[in-house]
């Protein structure tokens, strides 16, 4: 599912040809669908509300305790950690790819913590599309997948909502021709 | 599906609503003691409180066990419960997995026996008669399962082939060893002596008394992981793993060999000298089930809770054909990571499982039958990815999370992941292999004894 608007950004993961010897398994296969750029927008907002939050608790309790420098110190390190953390969003947002193969399909994610799903067809008991209400306002959703085991936890925040229901139903059909039993 | 006859509505045992009070007689009692705990409440109403609690809980159980009544009836176990809310629970024979005698204390005084219809939904999708008479319970077993499977119950039990079995001498010993129940011991021993040496009576009076309570709990603890292994029995049937154990319930559990995802094999810090083992394994639909004793219930089903290191391979090599002790070590540079457990994290692949060996204190080695896989994942963390190795983690079923293949070198974690998917997909459909594994190197002998070889080589 080609996002034609998407910038191919920061991509952290990238193929093998490129001589970075760490790069994940898969990543010189060519066609990675990448999420919509919107899934950063969304992060970031999320950050500065976080962010904020902080200032206003921090500097609130710095005024109230009466010690002079406290307030200044909280907006220096939050604003320092907010920057930090935009950065890291801004990545990590920007890593999410999902490849659809013959009989599996194929998740990575992470920017310091990198990690990849392969899940089967036939594995794939339900898949939800979810969306919050932020992924709402930017029409977005989350398509989800659940196999009999509690740790597959292969996500694909970001997509848009007409691309996730496809993908959805999509999954759901191989997910029936390929099943298998327990 | 085989034609059974139509039989007419039963009711269960009369003396059933006994035996379930006496299972909630902890309940009872609790309510009985709250006036005497709160003292001031008079001799005389206190009677009264007590003998109404009583006659409540008996007609409570006098009423459930009128408005029960179960029957077989066109391929289907029908029971009936409930008084307010009808509970109508139909078990169509063909899906029936296991059927097990279950006999509790009580119930095996009163001559009495429980009989559990176990099918491969995990939630709500057993049925339970309890209590009927212990011959009936063994007729209506064989019956059922004469319809399930069409096999008759003595074949079933002549073809019963016993594979292991722990003395109970040894699990008396073992019990005591396990986990933390050693410090634990000490702990109440240094009480007691705190007690005796402490110089003040209040003082010596508390000690002791943190002692008793310590001992106490101990010995729960250790009387309730006897309460469901002495006795332990494991024989292969050809409707899945009989297992037997248990003094004051003898449960007999059926494992269907499918609803075994993976196996573990952990040797603790205390049974080192001896060189004992326990197996485990992890069972899909693990969840706990309702009216589960909660002996067999929980993530893991114990196969074998203590034997010598040959014992558990001949074991092993019965319920995992084909597996072997994982043989690759980690790259050395691992070292430098995980530096008191490197040189035994070991991996193995095989065609049809996968096996891994951690930790230095309680080393646990877990084999997962690739055809039970649900997912493969890969992972690398910053300090993984400056050394230059990750980890790949296979899922399965069940309430533990699977097998992880933790700090391999990196072209070897790529290898892993991208054969992996196809050897778990061959496994499921047992063709034939096509993919021929490069050789990964092998580390030096560790010092375990010989390999495991199975007989045969196909998935369990």
């Amino acid at each position: 599912m080609q996002d034609d608007d998407a910038p191919l950004a920061i991509d952290t993961f990238r193929p093998a040809s490129d001589g970075r010897p760490n790069s994940a398994p898969f990543a010189d296969l060519p066609n990675w669908n990448r999420i919509s750029p919107s899934l950063r927008k969304i992060r970031q907002l999320e950050v500065a509300a976080a962010a904020v939050g902080c200032l206003i608790l921090g500097t609130g309790a710095g005024i109230l305790s009466g010690v002079g420098f406290l307030a200044p110190l909280v907006v220096a390190v939050v604003g320092v950690g907010w920057g930090l953390a935009a950065v890291y969003m801004w990545r990590r947002a920007g890593s999410w790819g999902y490849l659809e193969r013959e009989q599996d399909l194929l998740v990575r994610r992470g920017v310091m913590f990198r990690r990849l799903s392969v899940v089967p067809y036939g594995r794939m008991q339900t898949i939800d599309v979810t969306a919050g209400p932020l992924e709402r306002a930017f029409g977005l959703a989350t398509v989800r997948l659940h196999t009999a085991s509690a740790a597959t936890d292969a996500r694909i925040p970001g997509l848009n909502r007409c691309d996730a229901a496809v993908l959805r139903d999509r999954l759901s059909t191989l997910g029936e021709v390929g099943a298998e039993g327990l | 599906m085989s034609a059974s006859p139509d039989r007419p509505w039963q009711r269960l045992h009369p003396l059933s609503p006994v035996v379930q009070l006496g299972r909630s007689a902890v309940g009872v009692l609790v309510v009985l003691a709250i006036p005497y705990i709160s003292s001031s409440g008079g001799r005389h109403s206190g009677d009264y409180f007590d003998l109404a609690v009583i006659a409540l809980a008996a007609a409570g159980g006098l009423i459930s066990w009128l408005v029960t009544r179960w029957r077989v009836e066109e391929g289907t176990l029908r029971v009936d419960t409930g008084l307010i809310r009808r509970r109508h629970a139909q078990v169509p024979l063909s899906r029936i997995q296991s059927v097990d005698v279950v006999r509790p204390a009580l119930a095996r005084v009163l001559g009495l026996a429980e009989v559990r219809v176990r099918t491969g939904v995990a939630h709500d999708g057993d049925a339970r008669l309890a209590y009927v008479a212990e011959e009936q319970a063994e007729n209506i077993r064989a019956d059922l399962l004469a319809w399930a499977h069409r096999v008759t119950l003595t074949q079933t039990q002549d073809l019963e082939r016993p594979l292991a079995s722990v003395s109970n001498r040894r699990l008396l010993l073992a019990v005591w060893l396990q986990g933390l129940v050693p410090l634990e011991f000490l702990l109440a021993v240094l009480f007691v002596i705190g007690g005796f040496v402490a110089p003040t009576a209040p003082d010596r009076s508390s000690l002791l008394g943190a002692a008793g309570v310590w001992l106490l709990l101990l010995l729960l603890a250790v009387a309730s992981s006897l309460n469901s292994q002495l006795g332990f029995e494991v024989a292969d049937a050809p409707d899945g793993l009989r297992i037997r154990g248990g003094l004051l319930g003898t449960v007999v559990e059926t494992l269907p060999r499918p609803r075994i995802q993976a196996v573990r094999q952990i040797e603790p810090l205390w049974w080192r000298p001896m060189g004992w083992v326990r197996i485990d394994a992890d069972v899909a639909g693990g969840q706990r089930r309702k009216g589960e004793d909660r002996g067999a219930a929980g993530q893991l089903r114990i196969l074998l809770p203590v034997a010598t290191r040959a014992e558990a391979a001949t074991f092993l090599a019965e319920i995992a054909p084909g597996a072997s002790r994982p043989r690759t070590a980690a790259p050395s540079r691992v070292r430098w990571k995980a530096p008191l457990s490197y040189h035994l994290l070991r991996l193995g692949v095989e065609p049809n499982w996968v096996s891994a060996a951690t930790g230095r204190w309680r080393r646990v080695t877990t084999w997962v039958a690739l055809a039970k896989v649900q997912s493969v994942r890969w992972s690398q963390g910053p300090v993984q990815r400056q050394m230059g190795i990750a980890s790949v983690h296979l899922d399965v079923a069940g309430r533990q999370v699977g097998v992880s293949l933790r700090d391999r070198d990196r072209t070897e974690a790529l290898q892993l992941v991208e054969q992996l998917a196809d050897l778990c997909r061959v496994a499921r459909r047992q063709l034939p292999s096509p993919i021929a594994l490069p050789p990964l190197p092998i580390a030096a002998e560790d010092p375990q004894p010989a390999t495991i070889e199975g007989t045969d080589s196909g998935p369990t």
